[in-house]
């Protein structure tokens, strides 16, 4: 191959260095090693380094590395010793780090650089020591060979013949056949996302997603301690994470935390006249707007609500909506607004919802569009 | 000294460099801020309404109107309760020193005395939320269990779940809470001040503060079990700290590696 240059194809060293007389600078571009498997020098300028030439910089540098074996030594035997020795109850302060185990502390710190010192010195080895002329190693070229290709094609041919797979027709199609139906069964087990509580045929994935525990008159309750909530309850500027009242039996009824994760709202209160629009007319009481609490980006739960802007942010992808302008997104990569809840007061006085989410709740998912 | 000079190209002095710099700046930052802590204050009287109304007049009016009815540069402050008045001024955020997206935390220029009787003239306007009585901020029998499931409902979405503080839109941040007393703690639940919410006692009742300021006095008393707590932040700064830091050093090391030896 043309790349391949022999090692005594004129590399040239580098004379800024000032090698001393009685080194062949030629010497020093020959790899040590030249029997069977070695690589041939590479043609380009080769800068021999100081510890090539010069005999105590040779010395230093194994003593370095030596150095740094030793090192190593020592921090394994430091790690037993500390393993042995301290008591692993014992807390020790250090500055920045704060208060931390005395004994995993020195642990780490020795097993670490006794590890470290190993690696370093190996590096130091083959950096100073070892040979570093430029070599060049072979590659083959990445086309598979002209024969291996004809042959491969000669295959494929007679297997053609030889099978009948174009002669017999009856064998080929009820073969494509069975090849058609082989992914129906994984399909069909897809079915089960349909499976209600009972076993029957229950609402779809859509119609999960679609819906949530709040229907109309369903009291709306704090997230936590489960109180009901008169308006009054909620001062302007305040803010309630909330959820239907019966969230507690239908979570024991489905054994999982998808119907609280879906009803988790938000309460917040405003003058009526900071409102500037809503989802609907008229769904807040008061002043009381209730929305979602499941970003509509990828559901994170928000509650991060400024109530002198209005403004809730979404911790997860910084996601903002305007409260006072019926959820809208301000910034961020949400696509939808915050779905808002229409609520009202029962004849007890406590706010229920007035009627379900009138859209989806959470992330876009395929069906939605 | 000449030797120094010799190796100041190297490209690892420049990524040493680096390193030192984004640490130092990173230490600074943290020794410039540090919170000055409050006191309780006692309750006051006429001759301490008039006071208030002097002190008033001299160091707030100029934002929040002459009659604290507030002006295009600062809310009214009719129905604020001394409550909120002690929370701004005793931590040093009121009076602002300049308009901001945020009042910082900053040394207070005013007594104990001067404070209480600020917040018995704002008092006097208009009812509003009062100072917790020591009563009130007594968490002595509170639960911290049921204080940390509250604070995961209603403060960790802002303040971060181990109490560290956040940022929030355009410049706004929720302050950390490593160094706030009980009475900050409640009085900030109780009067939501600037962006913060209302957490009125008719949502969350004077036992439920009790049990997350029990929640938060646990957080501040426990150490950090990795050790180096990264100011609470979360997945954030770690993540900096990794890219910033040790990422700096795997590339100083991979530089070593990789550069010819002399």
């Amino acid at each position: 191959m043309s790349e391949i240059t022999t090692r005594d194809s004129g590399a040239t060293p580098d004379h800024g260095h000032g090698t001393p007389d009685g080194v062949d600078p030629e010497d020093l571009a020959r790899p040590l090693y030249e029997g069977p498997g070695a690589l041939p020098a590479a043609d380009i300028p080769h800068r021999p380094r100081r510890s090539d030439f010069d005999p105590k910089a040779a010395r230093r540098a194994e003593r370095q590395v030596a150095a740094l074996f030793v090192l190593s030594m020592l921090m394994f035997i430091l790690f037993c010793v500390g393993y042995i020795a301290i008591d692993p109850t014992t807390a020790v302060y250090i500055p920045t780090f704060g208060e931390v185990g005395a004994q995993n502390f020195v642990l780490g710190l020795t097993l670490g650089l006794g590890i470290f010192c190993i690696g370093a010195g190996a590096i130091q080895w083959a950096k100073k020591l070892m040979p570093d002329v430029e070599v060049v190693q072979e590659r083959h070229p990445l086309t598979s060979i002209k024969h291996e290709t004809v042959e491969a094609a000669d295959q494929y041919e007679r297997g053609k013949e030889e099978s009948g797979f174009a002669q017999y027709r009856i064998i080929r199609r009820t073969l494509i056949g069975a090849m058609a139906l082989l992914p129906i069964p994984a399909l069909i087990l897809l079915r089960d996302l349909w499976t209600s509580k009972d076993g029957g045929f229950g609402p779809s994935p859509t119609e999960l997603l679609s819906t949530t525990a709040w229907v109309e008159g369903m009291p709306i309750v704090t997230d936590g301690t489960y109180q009901k909530l008169r308006p009054e309850d909620i001062p302007v500027g305040g803010l309630v994470s909330a959820l239907p009242e019966d969230i507690m039996e239908i979570q024991e009824e489905e054994h999982n935390l998808n119907a609280r994760g879906k009803a988790a709202i938000i309460l917040v209160r405003m003058e009526p006249g900071e409102i500037r629009a809503q989802q609907g007319d008229g769904w807040d009481y008061q002043g009381i707007l209730a929305y979602s609490k499941i970003c509509t980006h990828v559901g994170c739960p928000i509650a991060l609500y400024e109530h002198r802007t209005h403004h809730l942010l979404c911790p997860c992808h910084q996601s903002t909506f305007d409260l006072a302008d019926a959820g809208n997104v301000v910034f961020g990569p949400a696509a939808r607004r915050m779905p808002q809840l229409p609520i009202g007061v029962n004849e007890a006085g406590f706010l229920v919802a007035r009627a379900p989410f009138a859209e989806p709740v959470g992330p876009s998912f395929w069906e939605r569009g | 000294m000449k030797a120094l000079a010799a190796r100041r190209r190297n490209p690892v002095v420049s990524t040493l460099l680096l390193l030192v710099a984004l640490l130092g700046v990173g230490g600074a930052y943290t020794v410039a801020t540090s919170a000055a802590p409050a006191e309780a204050v006692a309750t006051a009287d006429q001759t301490a309404i008039d006071e208030g109304k002097r002190l008033y007049l001299e160091g707030c009016s100029s934002c929040h109107g002459l009659n604290a009815q507030g002006t295009a540069t600062g809310p009214t402050l009719i129905g604020v309760g001394a409550a909120a008045v002690h929370f701004q001024v005793s931590t040093g955020r009121m009076p602002m020193a300049a308009p901001g997206a945020q009042a910082p935390v900053k040394p207070v220029d005013y007594s104990e005395a001067d404070v209480s009787a600020m917040a018995a003239y704002i008092a006097s306007l208009a009812p509003g939320p009062a100072i917790p009585t020591a009563e009130q901020l007594d968490y002595s029998d509170a639960d911290i269990a049921e204080g940390g499931v509250l604070f995961r409902i209603n403060c960790a979405q802002c303040h971060q779940a181990a109490g560290g503080g956040g940022a929030l839109t355009q410049g706004k941040h929720a302050p950390s809470l490593m160094d706030a007393s009980p009475q900050e703690i409640y009085e900030a639940m109780l009067t939501g001040p600037q962006n913060m919410p209302v957490f009125a006692n008719t949502t969350l009742p004077a036992e439920d503060k009790q049990a997350i300021i029990a929640y938060i006095a646990d957080l501040q008393e426990s150490d950090s079990p990795g050790g180096l707590a990264l100011g609470r932040l979360g997945p954030v700064t770690e993540g900096l700290f990794l890219w910033a830091g040790v990422f700096a050093v795997f590339v100083g090391l991979a530089v070593w590696i990789a550069i010819r030896a002399r």
